[in-house]
């Protein structure tokens, strides 16, 4: 049996071992009390329950905030001295310890004895297994995301005794124990749920819709759909040190011109989630943070259904024809990562990771006039209405650079609610803009996504046998096992060879802070207060 | 007064047909949307499967005629259905966004009508002096600076330089409660309620949303009641009455005004629908949780249930506003009968 020391001291030493300290966040308290925080974002808040249909992304952070997980990501600090979440390192949440089966397929986790849902009842493995069991069977969104952890079916959870829970994997993968620290797998209060459950909705959706039963720092005491969400401080939380903000309320402001005017005056302490725009405009007046997404790129992509992107030297025209530059400083305003002219050779397997592409005209001639298109030709460019703010800019550009080949561009502008359907689902756009970003940071979980045959975010319909079988490979190999390395390198070899995506740029996640501190990056973009403080 | 109340009654009964296609149209067109809700709804990392599940939850895998007799159903019982953008029922929504964006509106043409009117008046009888020259620029203005420009204008002037305002963060600040709900108007609840603190509260709130608006609303207002109130003015009767020797007031006010109001209450319908329209910037720059932003979110989600539900109150809404106008031009004018065809 290993145990979870072990394995977490592997994590560490996977990382680099440096500014590990899983509880960082605790000692940096030392902060003037801000009682009450106000967040202004643009987002709205449809649901209290992750799990429901048509739940947006802004609403997961109730699962976060509200609830708890079996166990929960450390933190870093970053290169450039931002703090961001720490994927290697797993601390302990509503599990107190928990072993792992030398075959890698049995977790078992041990609670927390004192851990209490705010209703003062306790926390319980049967209320684990009753929260998995829900996420699992309820379809949509959240079983996808618990089925990349491994976990399909209700039988794979149990519940030994009060404070026992065992996880039964039917293979071991590297990437079960980070997706139980996602937002998706939160503990619910089962006794609760179950009590408001009918016949007809017995996973009680409609309860948990407007109420939360969890364990988590914060309480929901108000929720004016639309307008604004009040959390309130548990303060008999266990899952980490008891937050520093007693109130926080966040308060939906749809015009960005307003938001900036808020964070300004300081009569809101964060805006989140802010136009790359106002961070360079608003850096140095308040404190802006911008962290690049991890695992997220902004590609241009092309599809392997329209005929001259089948030509490989088509594709690298097309790469070494667009103007990353211009792109990155308009519609970017130079927040995030470059992610073109990367050195040809690949010595280790960070991702994302500039292409060894970059603006080159005659190089893109060249290509361009050995393949069967010399000519050039007509093509669609397709971009979403609802990211225009980083797409239309780059889709203008592309089109002016792309003219000087012979390529004549039409630009298509689709409205959001289509989107999804005609680039994703059925993958119908000959040269358009996609961004994929990854929660489980691996690069082989982006390849799984983005580069395997018929995958959701192939938008590319790209189809190469070597990779869709690499990929299944080591996609649940640990990072650390010695097949692991050569074949992501090898994979990155042929997906920068075949080029059906072209990468632009890793995109920023804005915010600008004014009052408060201790601002912290995660991968689900949701703001995190339970770490956060005064000046 | 017996046959005013059966021309009630028939006009309400010819608003059924409207009603009727209001309902079919707003059916069909929602779906003849391009988009797909279960594909928006199932979430970003929705595969096939869970996109049928979603599907089937949403009700969209049964056939069109089965889900219109579904929905036919519903409303009959007074389910508009639920909003799967907002999570809510759409009957919830709208009940608590329609007063906010009536509230808005209302006041807006209230302050409108308040300047446009005197205005026009003003510009109609001393015509070519600087009243006239005033009015012309302010309509000018108004008609030609976009209302989300004027919004952001405001907030930058009032609330970012002088601090004047307070936060544009919807109807009241954070530190007030919602007055009790009775009408669903801040003003009025909360006078209901005799809390004087929180109606100032929210007519603070109000102030810079309504400027915005009635800026916009104030040039068709003004226009109009200077042509109407100019050939009223120049009528035979007026002529009349000023050879009569009649007051200058009683020729401008009883009878020179008195004619010009009833294009102005005509316009003041038409502005009435437009500014619906238009108050989705509004709302945006104000984070007002008003009807305007609602419906274009859910159209821009594909949210079948909650735009049908907003097309259909935005009809039985106009229907009402007709009718009112209707009546209120028999009291203005009593020639206009209700026996008349």
């Amino acid at each position: 049996m290993k145990t979870n020391r072990r394995d977490f001291l592997k994590f560490t030493a996977a990382a680099g071992g440096a500014a590990m300290v899983p509880f960082a966040w605790a000692t940096s308290a030392h902060a003037q009390a801000l009682d009450t925080m106000v967040v202004a974002s643009g987002q709205t808040i449809n649901s209290l329950d992750l799990h429901r249909t048509g739940t947006n992304r802004a609403s997961y952070q109730v699962a976060i905030n509200c609830y708890d997980r079996l166990v929960g990501f450390g933190s870093k600090q970053l290169p450039t001295g931002e703090m961001s979440y720490d994927y290697n390192t797993i601390v302990p949440e509503l599990a107190e310890s928990w072993t792992i089966s030398d075959d890698g397929l049995v977790l078992t986790f041990t609670l927390k004895e004192d851990a209490k849902f705010s209703d003062g009842s306790p926390v319980t493995a049967a209320d684990v297994k009753w929260s998995f069991d829900r996420a699992v069977s309820v379809g949509g969104f959240p079983s996808v995301q618990m089925r990349a952890g491994g976990f399909n079916r209700p039988d794979q959870f149990e519940a030994l005794d009060d404070r026992t829970f065992v996880l039964t994997l039917d293979f071991p993968s590297k990437l079960s124990l980070p997706n139980l620290a996602v937002p998706v797998p939160f503990i619910i209060n089962s006794k609760v749920a179950m009590e408001n459950a009918t016949d007809d909705d017995p996973w009680a959706m409609e309860y948990l819709h407007t109420t939360t039963a969890g364990s988590g720092a914060y309480i929901v005491t108000r929720w004016d759909q639309g307008q604004q969400l009040v959390y309130e401080r548990n303060d008999a939380w266990t899952g980490g040190p008891v937050p520093a903000i007693r109130r926080v309320i966040m308060r939906e402001v749809p015009s960005a011109a307003t938001r900036r005017a808020l964070i300004e005056r300081g009569d809101v302490q964060v805006s989140f989630n802010i136009p790359d725009r106002d961070a360079s405009e608003l850096a140095g007046t308040v404190d802006v943070f911008s962290t690049p997404i991890e695992n997220c790129i902004h590609c241009a992509c092309l599809n392997s259904n329209f005929e001259p992107f089948q030509d490989p030297d088509v594709r690298k025209a097309v790469a070494y024809a667009i103007p990353y530059e211009a792109i990155f400083q308009s519609a970017a305003y130079g927040r995030g990562a470059p992610m073109w002219g990367g050195s040809q050779e690949i010595t280790d397997t960070a991702w994302p990771r500039p292409f060894p592409y970059s603006t080159n005209m005659d190089l893109a001639r060249e290509h361009l006039e050995k393949s069967s298109f010399a000519n050039g030709f007509d093509v669609t460019m397709s971009i979403s209405l609802g990211l225009a703010s980083w797409m239309e800019p780059t889709a203008l550009l592309m089109q002016e650079s792309l003219g000087q080949l012979g390529i004549t561009t039409e630009i298509e502008r689709i409205p959001g609610a289509n989107w999804r359907t005609v680039a994703l689902v059925d993958k119908t756009l000959d040269l358009h803009l996609e961004n994929f970003g990854g929660w489980l940071n691996t690069p082989d979980y982006y390849f799984f996504w983005a580069y395997q045959r018929e995958r959701l975010f192939n938008s590319s319909n790209y189809d190469n046998e070597e990779v869709h079988t690499l990929t299944d490979q080591i996609l649940h190999l640990p990072m650390d096992d010695p097949e692991w390395a050569p074949v992501m390198k090898r994979l990155m070899e042929i997906v920068i060879e075949d080029i059906p995506r072209i990468p632009l740029y890793q995109p920023a996640l804005n915010v600008a802070v004014n009052g408060a501190s201790g601002y912290e990056f995660w991968f689900h973009r949701q703001l995190d207060p339970r770490r956060m403080t005064g000046v | 007064m017996d046959g005013r109340a059966r021309a009630v009654g028939l006009r309400l009964l010819q608003t059924i047909p409207v009603i009727v296609g209001v309902v079919v149209i707003s059916f069909i067109l929602t779906r003849a949307l391009p988009g797909d809700p279960a594909v928006y709804f199932a979430g970003a990392m929705a595969d096939a499967e869970s996109i049928e599940q979603v599907r089937q939850d949403l009700g969209l895998d049964k056939p069109l005629v089965t889900q219109f007799a579904v929905y036919v159903g519903d409303l009959l019982r007074g389910d508009l259905g639920q909003a799967v953008s907002t999570g809510q029922p759409v009957l919830t929504d709208l009940a608590t966004r329609l007063p906010a964006s009536l509230e808005l509106t209302i006041c807006a043409l209230m302050l409108s009508c308040l300047i446009a009117i005197p205005l026009g008046v003003l510009a109609a009888v001393r015509q070519g002096s600087w009243v006239d020259h005033l009015c012309r620029v302010i309509v000018t203005a108004g008609v030609s600076l976009p209302t989300f420009f004027t919004g952001i204008l405001l907030v930058y002037v009032f609330y970012y330089l002088l601090g004047w305002a307070p936060s544009p963060l919807g109807r009241l600040d954070f530190i007030y409660l919602d007055p009790p709900r009775v009408t669903g108007f801040h003003l009025i609840d909360s006078l209901l309620a005799g809390d004087t603190e929180t109606f100032w509260a929210a007519a603070r709130q109000l102030t810079l949303p309504t400027i915005t608006l009635a800026l916009f609303t104030l040039a068709p207002i003004a226009r109009m009641t200077r042509a109407a109130m100019l050939q009223a003015l120049s009528s035979d009767y007026i002529r009349m009455a000023r050879a009569a020797g009649l007051s200058r007031r009683k020729v401008l006010f009883g009878y020179g005004l008195r004619n010009a109001l009833l294009p102005v209450v005509t316009t003041l319908g038409m502005v009435f629908s437009f500014v619906l329209g238009a108050i989705v910037l509004v709302e945006k720059v104000f984070a007002w949780p008003g009807i305007g932003s609602y419906a274009v979110e859910a159209l821009i989600a594909s949210d079948y249930a909650a735009v049908q539900g907003f097309v259909l109150t935005m009809a039985l809404l106009f229907v009402t506003l007709n009718l009112v106008i209707d009546l209120s031009y028999a009291l203005i004018d009593p020639r206009i009968g209700f026996g008349a065809k």
